[in-house]
């Protein structure tokens, strides 16, 4: 079993063993696939046969983590280009499935299609911004980092710029954007786990990192690219199912990205109507006096607070006094205890809650219209047409920071140093993109074929009928949905209901009508998702401390087995450090998660491009542009993002640069990094021939040849 | 020692041009789509066609940019003769 994924001393290297190789995969994961399926049927059947969805839930977890474990143990390796690189003979389609899943995290299987219910097509910049920045990777980068042939990203920065310090930057920029990341992973993680076998979520962290561990410490990259695309495999399948039930159910059509154009055009003529919609308009008239009432508190938030808590204490004493029914009583006093403690906090409880009832008081729940294209309007007054720049503005900038920060990922550009060609490295760029395409494009469709199920079944509908599933998720998290009869009529309308937007996927088997086992299996898609993410980023933190750290700055005689061994204690220290931090739910994960990549765009993609294609970069250039791309980009954040000026303790007024915002500060951090790249390396001596050499050694794919 | 011929300076040459010129749709249908999106809203299928880019036509395009990009470049590297060798 061991050498199923190719033994440590197997020779790889003609093509005819190659092509052995790759039909042994083709094997493997045949069966694989088959055997996955026949595992959903036969829970299926014992679902109907009154398996309880707890132990469905357990089965889901348990197997998928054995799985992921199994083949950690069977492709376990000491070597050090196994290790780094899987022995560099991934064939170019594996490699593109091992980094679809490296690529799609918890956030793109379960926040996207939340976030385009939510938001319309405000989220479409983050479909294009996170499949576009392939195109980057595929012409700028991936050949030539292929053929370049070390270990990491800070490898080619310390040979190409010469010295320590760029290749120093290098590793604290990989480790900035990339702890960021995996923290947001391993919540995730932790989150899916408990919800879906009702575990504890600090119990549930610890489980999922016990499935990335035996995986990528035994085997590093090896063993990760192997699970990574059993993983692909889990997650793909899981997307699929529930979405094409769901269109055959609405549409009879069984592919949905080709009808809910259709659809679509059905939600924008119900989102007129409910606009207009006269018990919409008594819920939303309802959230305006709360509105007000807040604002008039919020003049005087002491004596309002004052004035509640006298109002509370007469009541409690009322209820006493007339022996009022013992529920009614701890209501009273619940309400007592939860009242803010001074004027701070009720300024700060009051605020929050006013901006909740502004929402609510807006049409269709506060969401844009499903198709518009950006707020405002270019023909309306002053504020509209601003209102429609700035939207604009900031939809373009977004997608700019997505695509420059997908081309900059030090985990997945680390992905193209396993293939074992240039040639197979620009096919496997192509094969990435195919595959996490197929998961973006189906996003939206999802996103749009929830909004009319929610839109022509759920509203409208009498309370006490509401479908299982609503009472069913409203008792795991309230945050995810929660309903209230706002106006007491018994029916439900659109803004009497509050939903979160990962809940778009989880529960779409059961708006669908299907069998639990299908929801235990998208939640397992969830943790596959984010677990092969989680496992590519630890890999690279712990490279980057092992190889580049230590081995290339520190000690340069290491012996093999010692590096590898040294990251393999790295991995472990970084993968509790992360579970601690996650552990602490941090507060704006989301944010953390987008801030990486404006990191990533500014820290790398000027310094890596330049690199290549302009010889005459310097390496003070590199290291100052890396340092001002990067800084820029923080400075930026700190000065405007709410939660990092908490913080940092920044007090000053918030000063928006074109009103851009703090997500997009990548804007403003790469083209300063190519600016001082391109001004420092004019008044810098040109680069040493040595170097030079190596910027034509990685132009050609052989230079030998001819 | 590695000699660079003017056989190779065509080479990269020709992969600056397909490179500019792919760049160039990649912009078209990233920015300059969107930013007429408003504009781009005529019924396409159903969707309003900005819409439907956004969600579908760009991610296409992007697909075939990149794949269009692998095989030109693997037929210029066997042109210009720097491919590597299959053994």
């Amino acid at each position: 079993m061991a050498g199923m994924f190719g033994s440590v001393d197997s020779n790889v290297s003609n093509s005819a063993s190659k092509a052995a190789f790759k039909q042994n995969l083709n094997k493997v994961y045949k069966w694989y696939t088959g055997g996955f399926l026949i595992f959903v049927v036969v829970l299926a059947i014992l679902e109907q046969m009154g398996l309880s969805r707890q132990w469905i839930g357990f089965i889901f977890l348990l197997a998928t983590i054995g799985l992921y474990a199994g083949i950690g143990i069977m492709s376990r390796t000491n070597d050090a280009a196994e290790y780094y690189v899987a022995g560099r003979r991934v064939p170019a389609i594996y490699n593109g499935m091992a980094t679809g899943a490296d690529w799609m995290s918890a956030a793109s299987f379960i926040g996207m299609a939340g976030t385009l219910y939510l938001t319309g097509y405000s989220g479409l910049a983050f479909i294009m911004g996170w499949t576009g920045g392939y195109c980057l990777v595929a012409l700028f980068l991936a050949p030539y980092m292929r053929k370049f042939g070390q270990f990491t990203v800070p490898d080619f920065l310390g040979e190409r710029y010469g010295g320590n310090l760029p290749r120093f930057i290098g590793i604290i920029a990989a480790i900035l954007c990339s702890f960021t990341y995996v923290v947001a992973q391993i919540y995730g993680v932790g989150l899916i786990t408990s919800r879906l076998t009702g575990v504890a979520f600090e119990l549930g962290i610890f489980l999922g990192l016990g499935g990335i561990l035996v995986c990528s410490f035994l085997g590093g990259m090896r063993a990760v690219t192997w699970t990574q695309v059993a993983q692909y495999i889990i997650l793909i399948v899981a997307y699929m199912i529930p979405v094409v039930w769901l269109s055959i159910k609405q549409t009879s059509v069984p592919v949905p990205q080709a009808i809910y154009g259709f659809q679509l055009e059905k939600v924008t003529a119900l989102e007129k109507k409910l606009t207009n919609d006269p018990k919409e308009l008594e819920v939303r008239e309802v959230f305006k006096q709360r509105s007000a009432a807040l604002a008039e508190k919020l003049k005087d938030p002491a004596n309002a607070l004052a004035a509640d808590r006298a109002a509370a204490e007469k009541k409690l004493a009322d209820l006493k006094a007339a022996n009022g029914a013992a529920s009614e009583i701890t209501a009273a006093e619940k309400a007592l205890a939860g009242m803010p403690k001074d004027a701070a906090a009720a300024t700060k409880a009051w605020t929050a809650a006013k901006a909740g009832a502004d929402t609510k008081s807006r049409p269709l729940n506060g969401m844009p219209a499903h198709a518009t294209q950006y707020a405002g309007d270019p023909n309306g007054d002053a504020a509209a047409q601003k209102a429609y720049d700035v939207s604009r503005r900031n939809f373009l900038a977004l997608i700019f920071c997505l695509m420059v920060g997908t081309a900059a990922l030090p985990h997945i550009l680390m992905r193209y140093y396993t293939v074992p060609s240039v040639k197979e490295a620009r096919e496997s760029v192509s094969w990435s993109l195919f595959f996490i395409f197929l998961l973006y494009f189906t996003a939206p469709a999802l996103a749009v074929l929830v909004k009319f199920e929610v839109f022509s079944v759920l509203i409208g509908t009498p309370m006490d009928q509401l479908p299982a599933w609503v009472a069913a998720w409203n008792k795991v998290d309230p945050t995810l949905l929660s309903v209230v009869d706002i106006n007491k009529d018994g029916l439900m309308q659109l803004n009497e209901m509050s939903i979160g937007g990962d809940i778009v996927v989880l529960a779409t088997p059961e708006i669908g009508g299907l069998p639990y086992v299908i929801s235990g299996l998208v939640a397992a898609g969830g943790l596959a998702a984010a677990l092969s993410t989680a496992d590519g980023l630890l890999l690279t933190i712990a490279n980057a401390l092992s190889h580049d750290l230590y081995y290339k700055m520190i000690d340069p005689n290491a012996s093999t087995a010692r590096r590898v061994a040294i990251s393999k204690t790295l991995l472990l220290v970084v993968a509790l450090a992360a579970a601690y931090v996650a552990a602490q739910k941090p507060a704006d994960i989301l944010f953390l998660v987008s801030a990486a990549f404006s990191f990533a765009a500014a820290a790398f993609f000027p310094a890596l491009t330049l690199g290549i294609f302009w010889k005459r970069a310097t390496g003070i250039a590199a290291s100052l542009g890396m340092v001002v791309g990067l800084g820029t980009t923080f400075y930026y954040m700190v000065t405007t993002q709410p939660w990092l000026r908490g913080i940092f303790g920044v007090t000053s007024p918030i000063q928006l640069w074109w009103d851009i915002q703090p997500i997009s500060a990548g804007l403003f951090g790469v083209p300063a990094g190519f600016l001082v790249i391109i001004l420092v390396s004019m008044v810098t001596p040109a680069p040493s021939k040595k170097v030079q050499e190596l910027v034509e050694y990685v132009r050609y794919p052989n230079l030998k040849a001819s | 020692m590695q000699q660079i011929s003017e056989n190779h300076r065509r080479y990269w040459q020709k992969n600056l041009n397909i490179t500019a010129v792919l760049l160039a749709i990649w912009f078209v249908v990233t920015f300059v789509v969107s930013y007429y999106a408003r504009e781009l809203s005529f019924n396409f299928f159903g969707w309003p066609f900005s819409f439907w880019m956004g969600a579908q036509g760009s991610l296409v395009i992007y697909c075939v940019i990149i794949w269009f990009y692998a095989r030109y470049m693997g037929k210029l590297d066997i042109e210009h003769g720097v491919q590597e060798s299959e053994d």
